[in-house]
């Protein structure tokens, strides 16, 4: 199943920054402040979670880390530049898979290399994220004859097609039946640790982040703003009963106001 | 790749039917009511004075002894086979309409005379007529054909662009609004006035009458894309023609064909009152021909042969829509 796709790739990890960037959305003429004064810097190849409650301005973090929107204070800046646009570079990946219907897996994988005019010269490089996601024999497969988590898997491949240096994950797994959910919790650590890549994983579980990332950033209820973090100093793969995990897990939750 | 596989490649297994394998039972009753009623139109004498009488039962005979005949070969037919075997209720049935319509005119002349036509009558239209019944019904293809794809491009084109831009929404958006409801038809005076020939005026009003629904549908195709489609495609690299091209295009695709075929049907009804008011031929004008002479057996005869146009044009279409979008499960089946 491991294929040589990822190693190969000279993909090492993005450092990103974000500077006191304060954002609202625009209801009608009135503004609703999502975040408030974010100060966050993420080292190259890390992977940092992003913990919160639901609908608390995370995902629109990602969106501004992504190039799809622009900060109305501060800067967000990817290895020092600021980031003002979307780049093949930097991909996200959405709690719904949101794959193109009509396209086969295949097509559907190789929507990056399309984009860029690479297909005729590059087509392998589909073939290999297909191996790498595990959906191989899976090619000519349409979308709606996919199970979620096969689904979520190729929209996993469609972003690294693109050999990646920032991840960006919107509770991608925030979908899934608990045990695929368990099971891709692992292949996101495989995939990230081979890749060298930088992850920023957006959750309101936990387990979650603390089964996966490096560090875990916690934020407070809209709008958005830091008030906490953590450093998970736990060797992968990790045990959901590992006594430091744990004490982590009550401390998280005691940050975000839910202990008993 | 049909909805109906899965992805290992393997068919559900069907209902197999193993009464395939023997003889057609139904068929041979079919038959039976095919060849009744060739007797019944050979042996009753006419009330009226119709042509054709025999000519009719010979055909009529003909299609009963071919069932019966595939009734018996019914184990060899395969595939064609289940086709026909599908039809058998209708084949059935048919017979008997044709029966009681036979009886109602020819044979005991039950409706009034001229408006109702004997199916001797309508025979004798096909055999002896068929060269100017077959100039009009290419004429009206011609014409429904060049209209209708001069129409639908120039919907298409409007409806993404509609959905697409929005200073090419600000000038268009009101002149679909204002222009659009209205009947076609409506502009059948201006249009034969202002056209050099009364072709291209017609034209011009099937491409009028197609370019409203296309419009409409693809610009609120274009409009319901999922946002996020858009939102994947930029962090994959993609430029504005991709994003119209490969995103918004296929996935409006759907809302497209409903569009086209909403106006293949506006298209047909203008293409009738065109040729009845304008243009000195076609199937429209052929109709207006034959209620002007009281010839009502060509009036029925012309009728059945644009059922028959019209209904295959709207085949053709959806399937062109099945290939299109075999992506999608559960469609309609025309």
């Amino acid at each position: 199943m491991v294929s040589a796709a990822l190693q190969s790739a000279p993909a090492t990890g993005m450092a990103v920054e974000i500077q006191g960037v304060s954002h609202a959305f625009d209801l009608e003429g009135r503004l609703l402040p999502v975040l408030d004064g974010i100060d966050l810097k993420v080292a190259p190849g890390e992977f940092v979670a992003l913990l919160g409650p639901s609908g608390c301005g995370k995902s629109t973090l990602l969106r501004l880390l992504a190039g799809l929107d622009q900060p109305r204070l501060g800067a967000v800046l990817g290895d020092g530049a600021p980031i003002e646009k979307p780049d093949p570079s930097r991909v996200l990946v959405f709690q719904d898979p949101t794959l193109y219907p009509w396209r086969t897996v295949r097509a559907n994988v190789a929507l990056g290399l399309e984009a860029r005019g690479l297909l005729k010269r590059q087509s392998h490089r589909a073939q290999q994220a297909i191996d790498t996601v595990g959906l191989t024999g899976f090619e000519q497969a349409y979308p709606h004859q996919l199970s979620g988590g096969m689904a979520q898997r190729v929209a996993l491949a469609r972003a690294l097609v693109n050999d990646p240096r920032l991840m960006l994950l919107d509770e991608p797994l925030g979908k899934l039946d608990s045990l695929t959910r368990l099971a891709m919790q692992s292949e996101l650590v495989r995939l990230w640790q081979r890749s060298g890549m930088t992850a920023l994983l957006v959750t309101h579980d936990v387990e979650e982040a603390l089964m996966l990332a490096q560090r875990v950033v916690i934020f407070g209820p809209r709008p958005a703003r830091i008030v906490g973090e953590l450093v998970v100093d736990r060797p992968y793969p990790r045990h959901r009963d590992d006594p430091h995990l744990v004490a982590l897990r009550r401390e998280a939750l005691s940050v975000l106001g839910l202990a008993d | 790749m049909s909805a109906s596989t899965t992805l290992d490649g393997t068919l559900p297994v069907a209902g197999v039917t193993r009464s395939a394998a023997r003889i057609w039972a139904g068929g041979l009753l079919a038959a039976a009511a095919w060849l009744g009623t060739a007797l019944v139109i050979a042996l009753l004498p006419d009330a009226i004075e119709v042509g054709r009488t025999r000519e009719l039962a010979g055909l009529a005979g003909l299609i009963g002894l071919a069932l019966a005949l595939a009734s018996l070969a019914m184990p060899w037919l395969g595939r064609p086979g289940t086709h026909v075997r599908r039809a058998g209720p209708w084949l059935a049935v048919l017979p008997l309409g044709l029966v009681a319509w036979e009886l109602a005119t020819a044979k005991f002349a039950l409706l009034p005379l001229p408006f109702f036509a004997s199916p001797q009558g309508l025979l004798e239209v096909y055999l002896e007529d068929w060269p100017r019944l077959g100039e009009s019904t290419l004429r009206s293809l011609w014409l429904l054909l060049t209209g209708y794809l001069l129409g639908a491009s120039a919907g298409f084109v409007a409806g993404v662009a509609l959905g697409w831009s929005r200073a090419i929404g600000y000038w268009v958006h009101p002149v679909l609004r204002l222009m659009g409801p209205l009947p076609a038809t409506a502009w059948l005076p201006i249009a034969f006035f202002i056209f050099p020939t009364s072709g291209s005026a017609s034209t011009f009003l099937v491409a009028l009458a197609t370019w409203f629904p296309v419009t409409v549908l693809t610009w609120s195709g274009v409009s319901g894309v999922n946002k996020a489609y858009y939102d994947i495609a930029r962090t994959l690299g993609a430029s504005q023609s991709f994003l119209v091209l490969k995103v918004a295009i296929p996935a409006a695709l759907p809302q497209v064909f409903v569009g086209l075929f909403m106006g293949l049907g506006a298209s047909f009804s203008v293409l009738v009152v065109a040729e009845m008011l304008g243009v000195k031929a076609g199937l429209g004008w052929y109709l207006q021909w034959a209620q002007g002479w009281a010839a009502y057996a060509n009036m029925y005869a012309a009728l059945l042969v644009m059922a028959v146009m019209c209904s295959s044009l709207v085949t053709l279409l959806f399937k062109g829509r099945d290939r299109l979008l075999a992506w999608q499960k559960g469609t309609v089946r025309w």
